[in-house]
C-alpha cells in the first residue's frame, strides 16, 4: 500500500513537471543558429542533399564513430557471454515449410538489394547506413528462420565488420591530411549537388557504416539464436 | 487552440509514454516487462526529441523537389534532433539486446524472471 502510494506520488509529481514544461513550450518559428548554418553553408561545404546525413556523417561524424563502436561492444559482449562453440553442436530443428523456403529464395536478393540501395543513396534520400544495415540484418533473420541446416559463419561477419570499421577510421584520418580535419568529407571531389557521386566521402563512409551495422546486428541475432538452440 | 497542433500532440504523447514506461519500471516484477518498459521510455524520448525540432509548415531537411537550395533555411525543419534520434535508435537496439541477454543469463542461473527472487544487490 505504501509502496503503491509512493509510486503514485512519483508519477504525479513527474506529470506535474511535464504539464508545466508543455504549457511553457511554444513551437519554434525558425531554425536555431547551428541548424541555420547547416542549411545554408553546409550545402556548399558538405554537398549532401540530405541535411540529416551531413550532420550525422560529417559535422558530428565522431559521434557516429562512437555509436558504431557501442554496437560493436554490444556484439562483442554478447559473443563473450554466450560461448556458442560456433555452431558445432548439433541441434534439433523443425523442418521449415516449403512456402517459407521458396519465398526466402526469391526475397533474399531483393532484400539485400534494397538494403544496399538505402545506404548508397543515404546522402540523397531518407535513409543511410544504419537503416540499410538494419535491412541487411533482416535478410539474415529470414535466412535463419527458413533454412534450418544453413550455417552462417561468424568469421565472415567478423571479417566484414573489421574491414569496414578500419576503413571508416582510415577515411576519417585521411581527412586530417587531405582536408580540414578528422572525418572531413572533402577528401574526394564534391561533385554535382544531388547526383549519386557527390558529397565527397559521405557515400563511401555510409557504405562502410551500412556493412558494419548489418554485420553487427546479424552477429547479435546469430549469437542469441544459437544460444536458444543449445539444449540445457 | 494551440494545444491541438502536431508538435503539442506529439510532445504530449511522448510525456504520457514516458510516464507509462516509468510506472512499468517501478511497479512490474517480471524482468521482461521491465525491459519492455525501458523500450517504451526509449521511444518516448525519440518522440519528444523529434517534435522539439519540428517547425510549423515546414518539411523534411532534404533538398529535393519543392525545397530549393537557395532558401532551404526557410523551408526545412531542424536536422540536428533527427540526427540525434537516428543515433539514439541504434543505441537503443544495443541496450535492449544487452538487457535481454542479461535476463537470459539470470534465467539460466536461477530459473526465474521475477525480480523479487534476486536479493543479492538489495541493501
Amino acid at each position: 500500500m505504501i509502496r503503491n502510494s509512493i509510486l503514485l506520488l512519483i508519477i504525479a509529481g513527474l506529470a506535474f513537471i511535464f504539464y508545466h514544461e508543455l504549457s511553457a513550450y511554444h513551437g519554434n518559428e525558425s531554425l536555431n543558429e547551428s541548424a541555420n548554418y547547416y542549411a545554408t553553408e553546409g550545402l556548399t561545404e558538405v554537398g549532401a542533399a540530405n541535411l540529416v546525413t551531413s550532420v550525422v556523417v560529417t559535422y558530428r561524424g565522431l559521434d557516429t564513430l562512437g555509436e558504431v563502436t557501442i554496437l560493436f561492444l554490444t556484439a562483442a559482449i554478447l559473443g563473450l557471454m554466450f560461448k556458442t562453440g560456433h555452431g558445432q553442436e548439433e541441434t534439433k530443428k523443425r523442418i521449415t515449410s516449403e512456402l517459407l523456403i521458396t519465398a526466402t529464395n526469391i526475397l533474399l536478393p531483393v532484400i539485400f538489394l534494397v538494403g544496399i540501395y538505402i545506404f548508397i543513396n543515404g546522402h540523397l534520400t531518407p535513409g543511410g547506413g544504419f537503416q540499410g544495415g538494419a535491412v541487411l540484418a533482416s535478410a539474415v533473420v529470414l535466412m535463419l528462420l527458413s533454412i534450418s541446416g544453413r550455417k552462417i559463419k561468424h568469421a565472415v561477419l567478423d571479417f566484414i565488420e573489421a574491414i569496414s570499421g578500419i576503413a571508416f577510421v582510415l577515411l576519417g584520418v585521411l581527412g586530417i591530411f587531405l582536408a580540414g580535419g578528422f572525418l572531413d568529407n572533402s577528401i574526394f571531389s564534391l561533385g554535382t549537388f544531388g547526383e549519386l557521386f557527390s558529397a565527397g566521402a559521405i557515400p563511401v563512409i555510409y557504405i562502410f557504416i551500412g556493412l558494419k551495422v548489418g554485420a553487427e546486428l546479424s552477429n547479435i541475432i546469430l549469437v542469441l539464436n544459437q544460444t536458444q538452440n543449445v539444449e540445457k | 487552440m494551440k494545444y491541438f497542433s502536431v508538435e503539442y500532440i506529439s510532445i504530449f504523447a511522448g510525456f504520457i509514454l514516458l510516464l507509462i514506461g516509468l510506472w512499468g519500471i517501478i511497479s512490474q516484477k517480471n524482468i521482461l516487462k521491465i525491459i519492455i518498459s525501458f523500450s517504451i521510455i526509449d521511444t518516448s524520448i525519440h518522440l519528444i526529441l523529434v517534435s522539439i525540432g519540428y517547425i510549423k509548415n515546414r518539411t523534411a531537411p532534404i533538398i529535393d523537389g519543392p525545397v530549393t537550395r537557395a532558401d532551404a533555411a526557410q523551408q526545412v525543419t531542424d536536422p540536428i534532433p533527427q540526427a540525434l534520434v537516428l543515433t539514439a535508435i541504434v543505441i537503443g537496439v544495443g541496450i535492449t539486446a544487452l538487457m535481454l541477454s542479461y535476463a537470459l543469463k539470470l534465467y539460466e542461473k536461477n530459473k526465474s524472471l521475477e525480480i523479487d527472487k534476486y536479493k543479492s544487490l538489495k541493501w
